[in-house]
């Protein structure tokens, strides 16, 4: 449920976002937030929510995803523990890293 | 190795190479495509160093914005919106065989489940982009 949750999450919101935060604003082909106007919409609860959102379901979504990739892709069942505590240990860790970053903006 | 019982006998099961998914072209594209979620996994950890360096002041965002600017980083994340795109597309037309719908019996034509992912993909962008351009 979390993989296709993250899944819908990844597809319909993260092309948009690395669009223009990586390439359009870095290279100059349109004008990115400022500072102060970019922690201006960081204060509303539910930009918090959203990026908590945003985050934490697709590395939910990665580390499934991946988990089998390396199973299929590279043939390496054998190394179950260690893959399985490497993805779905990642995806805990960047959803608590998430919450922690976005509970403690000023 | 399984052993032969009397209802499943034991079946001859190759080695398969670590290299399958070099062997043809379809193989290729789906690792490509799995391993898609490895920029999605990217774009999260690039939006926590950006909440992170907001987090820590001005000088901090700017110098994580310079070194978006960076040859490499740009390069990187090139690839990584194509992976995303590249994810977003397949993962949409996957819909129709994940949940085949019915109406009376008849089966609802693919783009007709697909077409609606697409519209919805374009309006969510615009919104977040009008949010974040108008500054």
């Amino acid at each position: 449920m979390l993989f296709s949750a993250g899944g819908v999450v990844a597809a319909m919101l993260i092309p948009v976002h690395l669009f223009l935060f990586v390439v359009a604003f870095p290279l100059g082909w349109l004008d990115g937030p400022s500072y102060p106007s970019l922690l201006a919409l960081l204060r509303y609860p539910f930009a918090r929510l959203y990026l908590f959102v945003l985050c934490s379901l697709p590395l939910f979504h990665w580390a499934h995803r991946f988990r089998y990739t390396l199973y299929d892709g590279l043939q390496i069942k054998h190394l179950n523990e260690l893959i399985n505590t490497f993805c779905y240990g990642g995806a805990i860790l960047g959803t608590v890293l998430a919450a922690y970053l976005l509970w403690s903006i000023p | 190795m399984p052993s032969s019982t009397e209802y499943s006998p034991r079946t001859f099961r190759k080695r398969v190479s670590t290299y399958w998914w070099l062997h043809r072209w379809p193989y290729l594209r789906f690792i490509l495509r799995e391993l898609s979620s490895v920029f999605v996994a990217w774009f999260v950890v690039i939006a926590l160093l950006q909440i992170k360096a907001l987090k820590n002041g001005p000088t901090a965002y700017t110098e994580f914005q310079e070194w978006l600017r960076s040859p490499t980083l740009i390069a990187v994340n090139v690839a990584a919106l194509l992976f995303v795109v590249f994810h977003a597309t397949t993962w949409f037309n996957l819909t129709p065989k994940a949940m085949p719908l019915r109406v009376r019996g008849k089966r609802i034509p693919s783009l007709l489940i697909v077409a609606p992912s697409y519209f919805v993909w374009l309006a969510i962008s615009a919104a977040v982009a009008w949010i974040l351009l108008r500054g």
